[in-house]
């Protein structure tokens, strides 16, 4: 058994923040630069977290696989970033955040956390403003925003469709003058393949140079990972295709619990695949469910083209079900019944695996012209990727992967339960409960790396002050070295029949299907049989071709492969033990009389974190219970 | 099945940046017109493997036009044929069965080649840290309010700013010039009322550090031709403009401050 003591600071929840930044210990100005902090990762979380700490005087290292810190994947983010500014007047409050955020979540968040979060969102937009992230903009000069995913008001600042493009430029550049200045020491192209702890607390990494494929080891006070998620174990996600759980997994492994890793977001306007070798799914912003309605025909031999198909004879799914919320009810709804029509039977497409997302009533009530200023973007990239003219006919979508909400199990401080290990942005489990609320994740992985890990990280280095990092020729850095060169060898020498790419592909399968959109018992346990033997016949027979000493992307994938194997065996087992449905997680044995998810909070209401006992050893449950106390819990309605 | 491609593709190897590297000959049949252009690569290289051959490492990680990671010479063309698409973007059906296609990697001075198609963009990141942000430390900012922008000005600065970094302008230009980049980044912060106070000072470091490593410009056009955000021209001229009043500026500022 662990500790999770998730440290969440007593008193009201509005100055629980304040209370605790002023009880923490600090870090003298003066003796920041005595201390050395590794940041591994350059996305919003680790870009931002590593700019704020060198302005704060630490020494850091980053480290990041990609060839520039800019293309981490938050650059991806289309949609936007929410904020409680209430800009607009309309009823928003940082309360109301917090409220919308828990609930959202399927209350399987810690209240005090998502609190914080909602506080500092007010910060991160002025922030962001002043190093010149250019928000979309009302005539006067002042910020817009729009309503996102279902929200009742509009909280979501924006640049055009490429928000986290935007967003992680301001990062980026933040942290690009601090590598001027010295006071960041940037390590890009570089594969952290294992962290290092000594006496139970973290001290340093270690790394293969993908260029020259040297391993080494570098050391630190305090490591800080912010390595993002890991969506891509289902093989097609929206993540990028090298998007991995490689940081975390080596974490968990080194005594690091994993937390809640069945609740995987599931979003439902994403462009059908389009045959067995797509390589990954690409995402359409949800801001499109604005605009547009979802639809698929009413006869499952329906062959005629959507423009010629009655009105009579459309069945508007979303909005039959749920006239409250329609076409916007959450993400996890929404996917859920796109899954159920198509099964069905209803699908269209070629394959028939898509539905209608429909903006032929914005066509032609706005204009081309309007819908071109809006979704111009996201418009040519569906014609790219489909070779159809969505202004002429619907969208087909359907649901993917796209975002973990579970990650490494951390407290308030943003620690793991290894001391001096900390996990930020999509690489931990902390504000997002069961289900994410779009925009939320770019707030929270700016959060994370501007407004509260550089002042939680000082509570921990205080008392360390004068304490050298642990030297590298140490025997746990040298031991390191030699279990990734050990593993490199391993992998080259298997001369196996079959990419890592093959198995990869066919272990997303087995969780797409079993622990996918809807989970049973009976699924989840073939699951958890399935896996392992996959896992085996891949590290029996994989095929991994050149050497180790230069660039090698067969090597590099074949090590990430090998961890999603050990995590999709553990994100089934999370998702068999926990018998109640919430947020992203329906369990079909737990469901209302109208087919909606109900959850037991009698039971689940805790986080579920993962403790690992060893290779082919299943991991050992540890529970952190949740209680609410500023909000009531209730069954998500969206009728 | 009968529909899709059968190509013949001239794929760029090359051990690594000393490396001699010459061109390897595929026949890559019944290629999917769905298929985007990397996922074709996937399958050649899944081909390959089979065959024993090691995989060809070719840049890419987003596949959404974003990253900027990919990019590759296609027929000579940085991206290919499709106009305003990112290599990940573009897709088999814009090609015809039977068709050859050499595949390079970006051919520039300042990119060596690391392997293969993959090639080392950092001078692009030199840029940026000589002065391609705005200061403004955590915690330091005002209300986001405090400081409208006018919606035009906003608008240019984002149509600068969606560079994505990936280097086409560089690799299309006969000079392997970096203006195109450069000047995006100084449109970006330069326009902006956040930008001004710096404006100068990142001017002239910007350009002076992008002429270090980068080839000049004669204005070809190719880079603009070659961009996949169809960043404008206009922005060199905007930066042109700003780099002589910045020589002009930051000379009379040194002189005040004496
Ligand atoms: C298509 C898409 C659209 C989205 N749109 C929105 C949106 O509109 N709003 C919103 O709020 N959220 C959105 N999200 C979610 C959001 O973008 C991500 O959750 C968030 O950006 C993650 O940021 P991060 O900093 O945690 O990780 P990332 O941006 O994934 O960064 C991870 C970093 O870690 C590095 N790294 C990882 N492992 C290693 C290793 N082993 N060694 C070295 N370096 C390593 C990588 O190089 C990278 O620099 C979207 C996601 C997708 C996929
Ligand atoms: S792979 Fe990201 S832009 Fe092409």
């Amino acid at each position: 058994m662990i500790s999770l003591d998730s440290k969440v600071p007593a008193g009201p929840l509005a100055d629980k923040w304040d209370n605790h930044r002023f009880s923490i210990k600090l870090v003298n100005p003066a003796n920041k630069r005595k201390y050395d902090i590794i940041v591994v990762g350059t996305g919003l979380a680790g870009a931002s977290a590593a700019a704020s700490l060198a302005e704060l005087g630490y020494n850091v290292k980053v480290f990041t696989f990609h060839d520039s810190p800019r293309r981490a994947h938050s650059i991806a983010a289309q949609g936007g970033i929410n904020a409680a500014k209430n800009y607009r007047n309309d009823g928003d409050s940082i309360h109301r955040l917090f409220y919308d955020t828990v609930k959202g979540g399927d209350y399987r968040s810690r209240e005090a956390n998502v609190y914080r979060l909602s506080q500092v969102s007010v910060e991160i937009i002025d922030q962001c403003a002043a190093q010149g992230v250019p928000f979309a903009r009302e005539y006067g000069g002042l910020l817009a925003n729009r309503s996102f995913g279902g929200a009742q008001v509009s909280r979501t600042f924006y640049a055009r469709g490429q928000t986290g493009q935007q967003l992680l430029l301001g990062a980026y550049q933040a942290l690009a003058a601090q590598i001027a200045t010295g006071k960041v020491t940037l390590y890009n192209r570089s594969d952290v393949l294992d962290i290092v702890t000594k006496d139970g607390e973290a001290c340093g990494v270690v790394v293969r140079d993908m260029l020259t494929g040297q391993v080494s080891a570098h050391s630190g006070h305090a490591v800080v990972l912010a390595s993002g998620g890991y969506g891509n174990v289902y093989y097609l996600s929206t993540n990028a295709m090298n998007s991995n759980v490689t940081a975390a997994w080596r974490a968990h492994r080194r005594g690091a619990a994993f937390a809640n890793p069945c609740y995987t977001q599931i979003h439902p306007t994403c462009i059908p695949a389009s045959d067995e070798f797509q390589s990954k799914l690409t995402l359409m912003s949800e801001s499109l469910r604005n605009d547009g309605r979802i639809w698929v025909p009413r006869d499952l031999d329906e062959t005629r083209p959507a423009g010629g198909i009655p009105e009579a004879e459309r069945y508007y799914y979303l909005e039959d079900k749920y006239p409250a919320f329609g076409n916007l009810v959450p993400r996890d709804v929404a996917s859920r019944n796109a899954k159920t029509v198509v099964d069905e039977g209803h699908g269209v497409g070629a394959l028939k695996n898509g539905v209608y997302l429909d903006l032929s009533d914005t066509l032609a009530n706005e204009g081309v012209e309007t819908v071109r200023e809006r979704y111009g973007n996201l418009f040519d990239m569906y014609e790219r990727i489909t070779g159809e003219d969505p202004y002429r006919v619907p969208m087909r979508i359907y649901p993917a992967v796209h975002y973990g909400m579970g990650g490494l199990w951390v407290d308030y401080n943003l620690m793991t339960n290894v001391p001096g290990l900390y996990a930020i942005g999509e690489a931990n489990f902390s504000d997002h409960g069961a289900n994410r609320l779009g925009a939320s994740a770019l707030m929270q992985g700016l959060a994370d790396g501007y407004f509260v890990l550089p002042y939680t990280i000082g509570d921990y280095l205080a008392p360390r002050l004068g304490t050298k990092p642990v030297p590298t020729d140490d025997p746990v850095f040298t031991n390191g070295i030699t279990e990734v060169d050990d593993r490199t060898r391993h992998w080259l020498a298997v001369k196996g029949t079959r990419s890592a790419d093959h198995y990869h592909r066919e272990l997303g399968k087995i969780l797409w299907d079993y622990c996918g959109m809807t989970r049973d018992k009976a699924g989840l346990e073939r699951a958890l049989s399935e896996i392992p033997a996959i896992r085996d016949e891949f590290r029996k027979d994989v095929k991994v071709l050149g050497t180790a000493d230069g660039l090698n992307q067969s090597l590099e994938n074949v090590n990430r492969v090998d961890d999603f194997m050990e995590l999709a065996e553990l994100a089934a087992r999370d998702a068999l033990h926990r018998e109640e449905s919430c947020g992203a997680h329906f369990r079909v044995e737990s469901q209302t009389e109208e087919g909606e998810a109900l959850r037991d909070d009698e039971n689940f209401s805790y986080v579920a974190a993962w403790e690992w006992k060893g290779p082919d050893i299943p991991q050992e449950l540890n529970k952190e219970p949740l209680t609410f106390e500023n909000i009531k819990l209730s069954q998500r309605s969206y009728k | 099945m009968s529909n899709n491609l059968n190509l013949k593709l001239r794929i760029w190897r090359q051990d690594g940046p000393d490396a001699p590297g010459a061109f390897l000959d595929i026949e890559a049949d019944d290629i999917s017109r769905d298929a985007s252009f990397l996922e074709m690569l996937d399958t050649v290289n899944e081909r390959l493997l089979g065959d024993d051959i090691e995989p060809v490492n070719f840049p890419h990680d987003c596949r959404e036009g974003i990253c900027g990671t990919c990019g590759v010479v296609i027929n000579g063309q940085a991206h290919g044929p499709e106009k305003a698409t990112a290599t990940c973007q573009l897709h088999m059906r814009k090609f015809r069965d039977g068709d050859e296609i050499t595949i390079e990697p970006w051919r520039a001075r300042s990119f060596p080649v690391i392997k293969d198609l993959v090639v080392d963009r950092s001078p692009l990141d030199r840029i940026i840290e000589a002065g391609g942000y705005i200061t403004a430390p955590t915690g330091s900012a005002p209300d986001a309010n405090d400081i409208p922008v006018p919606k035009d000005v906003a608008e240019a600065s984002m149509d600068a700013a969606a560079c994505i970094g990936c280097g086409a302008c560089v690799a299309a230009c006969p000079n392997s010039a970096a203006q195109l980049f450069t000047a995006a980044k100084l449109a970006h912060l330069n326009v902006l009322p956040q930008g001004q106070p710096e404006r100068w000072k990142r001017t002239e470091a910007m350009v002076e550090t992008m002429e270090e490593y980068f080839g000049t410009c004669t204005n070809h056009g190719e880079c603009h031709e070659a961009c996949p955000k169809e960043i404008s021209l206009d922005f060199i001229a905007f930066m042109n403009r700003d780099y002589i009043k910045a020589k002009i500026k930051n000379r009379s500022l040194a002189s005040q401050a004496r």
